[in-house]
C-alpha cells in the first residue's frame, strides 16, 4: 500500500553524488523518483526502451542521439548515478569566479566546457574527437528528416565545416567547436533550470516517527475489518 | 459464552443500524443527511488544517506552489528557441535546442506525469499525500492521529461491510430478476436492483456526487462516453441511471458479477479473442444500439486510467459505431481522497483499501448535450471534438498523446512535424543564402 517515502536514505552514495553533480538533496530525491518511475519492471537500471517510452523524447528529432549519450561505450544499462551525471550537465552554471575554484578538483559537470562537450558528443558518433563532414550530415539528416534534398544538406554541411575549421583538416575538433560557440555565446542555452528546491521539504523527525507507527495502525484496521467479516 | 453473546448483540444492533440508516434509504433513493453532516465537519477540519499549515510555513514556499511541474519550461516555439529570425542558416548550436527539449522530457514529461496521483496544494491530513509538508505543530499532529483512528477503525469496517452487502445484493438480485421472462416488469426490476446496489456501493466509499445538467442524461439507444480515472467511475455513473457495460470477460469475482448482471439486462461482454476483431466488436455494438429498448452503452475511449488532471487521446473505434454520443465529464476533488488507480503500482485490492481509507470521494458529473458525427468529419476528428468538449467542461487539460503510450511506441507523424518545422527555418530562405555566397 506504500505511500511515497521521502527519505533521502533511499539513494545509494547520496553524499558523494551530491558533491559530484551539485544537485541539492531535494532535487536529487525528485530525480530519483523520476528514475524509479521510468524504470518499468523495477530492474534498478534504465534500458534504451525505458527512455524511448517517453513520448516527447521519441518525437524529438535528436531523440535517439540524446538517448545514446546515456549509454556510452556500447553499454546497455544506465544506473542512477550515471543518469544523474548526464542530467547534471544541464544544471544552470554556477556564477562563481573561476579563479576561486580549487584547480585540483575536477571541473563541475555543469561548467560551460562540459556543457559544450556534451553537445559535441551528440555530433561525434565515433568519438574520435572530431566532427567530420559525414557526421555533420548525419545529424542534419536527423533534424530535417525527408524535407530537404541531399544536395542542399551537403552544401550546408560543407559550409558549416569550412566556417568552423581552422587547421584545415576538413573536420571540426572540440576546440574549434568551442571557439565557434564562444563567438556566438550560445552555451547558455544548455540549461534546464529546476524549481525543485523551492517545493520539497523533508518531514520533521517527529512526523517520521509517527509515520512508522502508522504502519501498525494500518495493520490494526485490517485486523478489525477481517474480524467483523468473519463474525458476519 | 458471555463474550460471544455480547459480540453477537453488538453486531446485531450495528447491523440493524446499518440497515435502517443506509440500506433502506438507498433503495428508495432518499438521503438521510448523515453524509452531508460528515462532509461539513470534514471541510471545516481541512480548512482549519490549511490555515495552520500556512501560518507555520515560511513565506517563500507558499508563493511557488503554483507551478505545475518541477522544472521551469521555456515554452517558446522553435523559432524563438533557436534564437534567430526565420530563414537563418544552420548553425552548430542548433543542436542545443533539441537536446534541451529532450532533456526536459527526460526529467519530466507530460504523459508520465498523468499516471501518478495529482499533488495537492495543501495537505489533507492523509499521510499518503504528505510528500511536501513538514511538521508544523502538535495540535495538527493530534488532529491527524485522530483522523487516522477515525478512518481505520470506524470508517473502514463500515465501508467494507457495506461494499460486501452491496456486491452480494447485486449478484443475488440480478440472478433472481434474471429468472423472470422478458417484460417491462423485468427491466423495471433490474433497474431498481442496479440502482440500489450501486448506491450502496457508492455509500461504501462515502461518495458525494453532484450531477449537473440532468436534462442531458444519456437516453436509450445512445452511447455514453466519459473520461476514465478508475473503476469507480462505473458506479458513480450508474447511481443516476442504468447503462449497458462493455468489456472483456474476466475471471474471479469480476467474472461472477459480470455473469450475474448480464442475466438481468443485456450488457455486452466480449471474450479476449473477440476483442482483437474490431469488426465483430463494432457489429455487436451496432446491433445493441439499434434496439431502442436497450440501455445506452457506456464506453471509456481513453482505454486506460488517467489521473484526472487531463484527457488523453480518445480511441476512434468507439466513434465509428454511429448513433448519438452523449459525453459525460467526471471530475474528482482530490482534497478528500484520490480516486486514481495506478494499475502498475497497486493491484485492485490495495487500491480499494486506499480508497476506503480516504476521507471521501467527492466528484462532479456533468452531462453534456448529445453530439453526432457531422458530414465530412472522420472518426478521429469527431473523437477530438468530443474530447475537447469534455475537457472544457471538466476543467481538464487536453493532451494529444495516447494513454496507451505507456505500453507502446509513438507514431512517427509527430516527429516529422518537428522536422518539417525545422527545415522550413533553415532552408526556407536557403536559396537566397546560397546565392549571396
Amino acid at each position: 500500500m506504500g505511500s511515497r517515502s521521502s527519505h533521502a536514505a533511499l539513494i545509494p552514495d547520496e553524499d558523494s553524488l551530491r558533491r559530484e553533480t551539485g544537485f541539492s538533496q531535494a532535487s536529487l530525491l525528485r530525480l530519483y523518483h523520476r528514475f524509479r518511475a521510468l524504470d518499468t519492471n523495477k530492474k534498478g537500471y534504465l534500458s534504451r526502451m525505458d527512455l524511448q517510452q517517453i513520448g516527447a523524447l521519441a518525437v524529438n528529432p535528436l531523440g535517439d542521439r540524446i538517448i545514446d549519450s546515456f549509454f556510452p561505450d556500447g553499454s546497455l544499462q544506465v544506473d542512477f548515478p550515471d543518469f544523474v551525471r548526464v542530467l547534471a550537465h544541464f544544471r544552470p552554471a554556477d556564477d562563481e569566479d573561476a579563479g576561486l575554484r580549487d584547480p585540483r578538483e575536477p571541473e563541475p559537470l555543469n561548467s560551460r566546457m562540459n556543457k559544450l562537450r556534451f553537445a559535441f558528443q551528440l555530433y561525434d558518433l565515433d568519438r574520435d574527437g572530431k566532427i567530420s563532414r559525414h557526421e555533420m550530415l548525419q545529424v542534419l539528416r536527423l533534424m530535417v528528416g525527408v524535407q530537404v534534398t541531399e544536395e542542399q544538406l551537403e552544401s550546408i554541411a560543407e559550409r558549416t565545416v569550412q566556417e568552423a575549421d581552422e587547421d584545415g583538416d576538413g573536420a571540426v575538433s572540440f576546440l574549434e567547436f568551442a571557439k565557434e560557440e564562444e563567438e556566438n555565446g550560445s552555451g547558455r542555452q544548455l540549461v534546464v533550470s529546476t524549481t525543485v528546491c523551492l517545493k520539497t521539504q523533508l518531514p520533521g523527525r517527529f512526523l517520521v516517527m509517527v509515520i512508522s507507527v502508522w504502519n501498525y495502525w494500518k495493520l490494526l484496521g485490517i485486523i478489525t475489518t477481517t474480524a467483523f467479516i468473519i463474525l458476519l | 459464552m458471555e463474550g460471544t453473546e455480547l459480540a453477537g448483540k453488538i453486531l446485531s444492533t450495528w447491523l440493524t443500524l446499518v440497515l435502517g440508516l443506509i440500506l433502506l434509504p438507498s433503495a428508495f433513493g432518499v438521503s438521510l443527511g448523515i453524509s452531508e453532516i460528515y462532509m461539513k465537519i470534514l471541510v471545516k477540519t481541512l480548512e482549519w488544517a490549511t490555515i495552520r499549515i500556512e501560518k507555520g510555513v515560511p513565506k517563500e514556499s507558499v508563493k511557488n506552489s503554483a507551478s505545475v511541474g518541477i522544472i521551469q519550461r521555456d515554452e517558446s516555439p522553435m523559432e524563438k528557441g533557436l534564437s534567430g529570425l526565420r530563414g537563418r542558416d544552420f548553425e552548430l548550436s542548433d543542436v542545443f535546442y533539441f537536446s534541451k527539449k529532450g532533456l526536459e522530457a527526460i526529467v519530466e514529461d507530460e504523459v508520465t506525469q498523468r499516471f501518478s496521483s495529482e499533488e495537492l496544494v495543501s495537505w489533507n491530513l492523509l499521510t499518503r499525500t504528505n510528500i511536501n509538508f513538514q511538521y508544523i505543530s502538535l495540535r495538527l499532529t493530534m488532529v491527524w492521529v485522530l483522523g487516522v483512528i477515525v478512518r481505520y477503525c470506524v470508517l473502514l469496517p463500515l465501508r467494507v461491510t457495506l461494499a460486501f452487502i452491496g456486491i452480494s445484493l447485486l449478484v443475488m438480485g440480478t440472478t433472481l430478476v434474471g429468472q423472470l421472462p422478458d417484460s417491462s416488469l423485468k427491466s423495471w426490476l433490474s433497474e431498481l436492483v442496479h440502482l440500489t446496489c450501486c448506491r450502496i456501493c457508492v455509500r461504501s466509499l462515502s461518495g458525494t456526487i453532484h450531477y449537473h445538467n440532468k436534462q442531458y442524461r444519456p437516453q436509450k439507444g445512445g452511447i455514453c462516453v466519459a473520461n476514465h480515472t478508475s473503476p469507480i467511475d462505473v458506479f458513480i455513473l450508474t447511481t443516476d441511471g442504468c447503462y449497458a457495460m462493455v468489456g472483456q470477460v474476466q475471471g474471479g469475482l469480476m467474472g461472477i458479477i459480470q455473469r450475474a448482471i448480464v442475466k438481468a439486462c443485456p450488457h455486452v461482454w466480449f471474450e479476449r479473442s473477440e476483442m482483437k476483431d474490431r469488426h465483430l466488436v463494432t457489429k455487436r455494438l451496432k446491433e445493441h444500439i439499434a434496439d431502442r429498448k436497450k440501455l445506452p452503452i457506456l464506453i471509456f475511449p481513453e482505454g486506460t486510467c488517467i489521473n484526472n488532471t487531463s484527457v488523453m487521446m480518445f480511441k476512434k473505434g468507439s466513434f465509428e459505431i454511429g448513433g448519438t454520443i452523449h459525453p459525460v465529464a467526471i471530475k474528482y476533488n482530490p482534497q478528500f481522497g484520490d480516486a486514481f488507480w495506478n494499475s502498475s503500482k497497486y493491484n485492485m485490492v490495495s487500491y480499494l483499501l486506499r480508497v476506503m481509507t480516504s476521507w471521501a470521494i467527492v466528484c462532479d458529473v456533468w452531462y453534456l448535450p448529445p453530439m453526432t458525427r457531422e458530414e465530412g468529419e472522420d472518426a478521429a476528428q469527431f473523437a477530438n471534438r468530443v474530447k475537447s468538449a469534455i475537457a472544457v467542461q471538466g476543467g481538464l487539460t487536453e493532451l494529444p498523446w495516447d494513454g496507451g503510450l505507456k505500453r507502446g511506441k509513438v507514431k512517427d507523424a509527430f516527429r516529422e512535424e518537428q522536422q518539417k518545422n525545422y527545415s522550413n527555418m533553415i532552408v526556407g530562405n536557403g536559396s537566397l543564402n546560397s546565392e549571396s555566397n
